[in-house]
């Protein structure tokens, strides 16, 4: 633990934060401006130059608003509903790999803040709780409508974290590891799980889609039932955390979607390269071009699949994709019986 | 029960098979369709800069004619804020003094003339009841605004200019 | 270090338990709940077992406390509508709880734990490799039979929810 260690991860952390942020921030002027190429319109395009500033002017427009907390409303667990919810989706990036190790000034520079044996765990745990900020902030909010977006969002994400967690399990078992770091070494080149386990990754993706309250399961903001959802009674920059939370979440779980199925920092003909660093950096392109993708893949089918019904939701988590999820580690045991992976 | 027009279709609700059952195929075609979109020519105006070309019966904003001498027409009848459904128009009536004559046509002129255009629902009844053709509907569309002051439109804004 | 990180999260254990029993709020009693187990999840992390810790999380914090939270929302409780208990019941609760408590407190005098805080021997039995093959090879009847047992449980359920059994 020297000092240099330190800094180095200090610097890592804080790039990090800083482009996950500037990620969602970007995503949401995507959001707007994908929807409106899917509508055959422009989106928006006023501040800067094709928009660019749209999000700066969004924040300044959020900072500036009001400030309302309701009167009957708890005020501890007002506010603390919203951080609680930017904190969950911020932290989860601690466990991501994004790259390979670079070597810098003599010394071998991991790009990844925490390497735990547990990782994958780490981020169902992580995930488990980013539920809590909606539950709190809707408790809190003393109305109705926040509350059914509470109580929603809770079973919701209970009953789309088990499928997740099966389909996951199946995918572990060929790895053999639940280290993210170790799994995406184990992908290296184009031997992506995504070819073992399309099954698996259908399942994730779908509970991921849940999991991050995004069009088709965004039922706990669901405006034509629930006003707002869980943020009816949110202004100024607490409703900013809560809309802000969803996209850093999205791009975490782009980020976890692609270091465990689609090779994460991994790319074909990566052993070609003999420069180690440039082979990383590479890497760190490949792995990001991967994230963006998937967001893009979001927003698209935000912008194609209307929402679905509560009772449909239901019945798609647990009649569906939980038994498809069991079939799916009953095929990859055979699967190992049988080849040996 | 025959229908009256013999033209309605019973939906017969067939089991779904077994591809309509797990729905992706119809995500899939939805996505494609979707992505058929984003590659379109846009569709936009872009208002201020462009302006989409208005129809002929258009009803815009309001302008006060002047005769071919440059005289206003309007004779301050009030018909105009007869008419009015939304009440929008005000005016005060005034005597045309000599020498004024190539200022207004009637020996009567309205002083003051004024249009609340956030009241003003753009009928045309006003442009209909005038008997002296002094109001037209023929402008632009109504500017946005911060002050409601700034929709109560005078005389300064309705009367067009006198073209040489 | 180990010793003094040991004593504040025991304290901070020790103390959200509290709020969670002397709590008004049945809400804020949950939340409570949820530092507890927190908490806890932090001792596990000090002794090395990292895959407890971490389910720990997840199932406790992370799934039963909300669906106790969940339910709590749902049966709106609070101070106006709880039923008053009768001081006869608060009594006989006193008296058990101190039972258990002194139960506790004897079992830990016999058992010897003295002053010093549990120290595993093996350290890295926690890690999920080693935890995994103690538990399919040495414990793996009782795994099973205990998995068996919650199947039921769960199937116990599902039926008692179901409106008509026939
Ligand atoms: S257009 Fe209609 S509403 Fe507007 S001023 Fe004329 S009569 Fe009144
Ligand atoms: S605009 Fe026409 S109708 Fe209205 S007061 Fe003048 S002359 Fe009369």
């Amino acid at each position: 633990m020297d000092i240099a260690f330190i800094i180095e991860k200090l610097i890592l952390i804080s790039a990090i934060l800083a482009i996950s942020l500037v990620i969602a921030m970007y995503t949401t002027l995507a959001e707007r401006k994908f929807a409106g190429f899917f509508q055959d319109r422009v989106g928006p395009n006023r501040a800067g130059p094709w928009g660019l500033l749209q999000p700066l002017a969004d924040g300044v427009k959020l900072f500036t608003k009001e400030e309302i907390i309701p009167t009957h409303a708890g005020t501890f667990l007002f506010v603390l509903g919203p951080s609680l919810s930017m904190f969950t989706a911020c932290i989860t990036t601690a466990v991501i790999p994004w790259g390979q190790d670079l070597f810098l000034f003599g010394r071998n520079i991991s790009l990844q803040v925490a390497d735990i044996n547990v990782g994958v765990l780490y981020v169902f745990g992580v995930v488990s709780l980013g539920v809590y900020g909606v539950m709190i902030g809707g408790w809190a909010s003393n109305n109705k409508f926040s509350l059914l977006a509470a109580v929603r969002s809770a079973s919701q994400n209970i009953s789309y974290e088990i499928a997740m967690g099966l389909s996951i399990i199946a995918l572990l078992m060929m790895t053999g590891t639940l280290s993210l770091r170790e799994i995406s070494e184990q992908q290296s080149g184009m031997n992506w799980n995504i070819f073992y386990q399309p099954l698996g990754f259908l399942i994730f993706m779908i509970c991921s889609f849940a999991e991050t309250n995004r069009t088709p399961f965004d039922l706990p903001e669901c405006e034509t039932e629930l006003v707002g959802g869980h943020h009816t009674e949110y202004s100024s920059m607490k409703l900013g955390f809560y809309l802000f939370a969803e996209y850093i979440n999205m791009f975490v779980s782009s980020a976890i979607m692609a270091s465990l199925y689609f090779g994460g920092y991994n790319y074909p003909g990566m052993h070609l390269i003999s420069n180690p660093n440039v082979a990383a950096l590479i890497g760190v392109a490949a792995f990001f071009t991967k994230i963006l993708l998937f967001i893009f893949f979001f927003i698209w089918v935000r912008w194609t699949v209307p929402r679905f019904r509560y009772d449909q939701l239901m019945k798609l988590g647990w009649k569906v994709l939980i038994p498809l999820a069991i079939i799916n580690i009953a095929l990859t045991g055979a699967g190992i019986l049988f080849f040996g992976k | 029960m025959n229908s009256l027009t013999n033209r309605k279709k019973v939906l017969e609700s067939k089991k779904m098979n077994f591809w309509e059952r797990i729905y992706l195929p119809a995500i899939l075609h939805g996505l494609s369709i979707t992505m058929k979109h984003f590659f379109k020519k846009k569709t936009t105006i872009y208002y201020p800069e462009q302006k989409r070309e208005f129809s002929e019966n258009f009803r815009g904003l309001h302008s006060l004619k002047r005769d071919e001498n440059g005289a206003e027409r309007c004779t301050a009848c009030g018909l105009c804020a007869l008419s009015c459904p939304a009440e929008a128009i005000t005016m005060t009536a005034a005597e045309r003094k000599p020498g004024e004559e190539h200022l207004y046509r009637e020996e009567k002129y309205a002083s003051v003339y004024e249009i609340n255009m956030l009241r003003c629902i753009f009928c045309g009844f006003c442009e209909e009841a005038c008997p002296k053709a002094a109001i037209f509907l023929d402008g632009d569309i109504a500017k946005a605004g911060y002050k409601r002051d700034e929709f109560i439109f005078g005389k300064d804004k309705l009367v067009e200019p006198i073209v040489k | 270090m180990s010793h003094s990180l040991f004593y504040l999260l025991s304290f901070i254990t020790l103390f959200f338990a509290l709020l969670v029993v002397f709590a008004k709020n049945p809400i804020h009693s949950a939340l409570y709940m949820v530092m507890t187990f927190f908490a806890i999840t932090c001792q596990y992390l000090i002794l090395n077992a990292q895959f407890l810790a971490i389910v720990n999380f997840i199932v406790y914090m992370g799934a039963i406390m909300v669906l106790i939270l969940f339910s709590i929302m749902f049966l709106n409780l609070n101070q106006d509508t709880e039923p008053q208990k009768s001081s006869l019941l608060k009594f006989a609760g006193v008296i058990s709880a101190g039972l258990l408590m002194l139960t506790l407190v004897g079992a830990i005098v016999k058992t010897g734990g003295g002053d010093v805080p549990f120290e595993l021997v093996n350290s890295n039995i926690g890690l999920v490799k080693n935890l995994g093959k103690v538990l399919f090879n040495e414990f793996l009847l009782p795994f099973e039979i205990a998995s068996v047992l919650l199947l039921s449980a769960m199937v116990g359920a599902v039926l008692l929810a179901k409106k008509d059994i026939n």
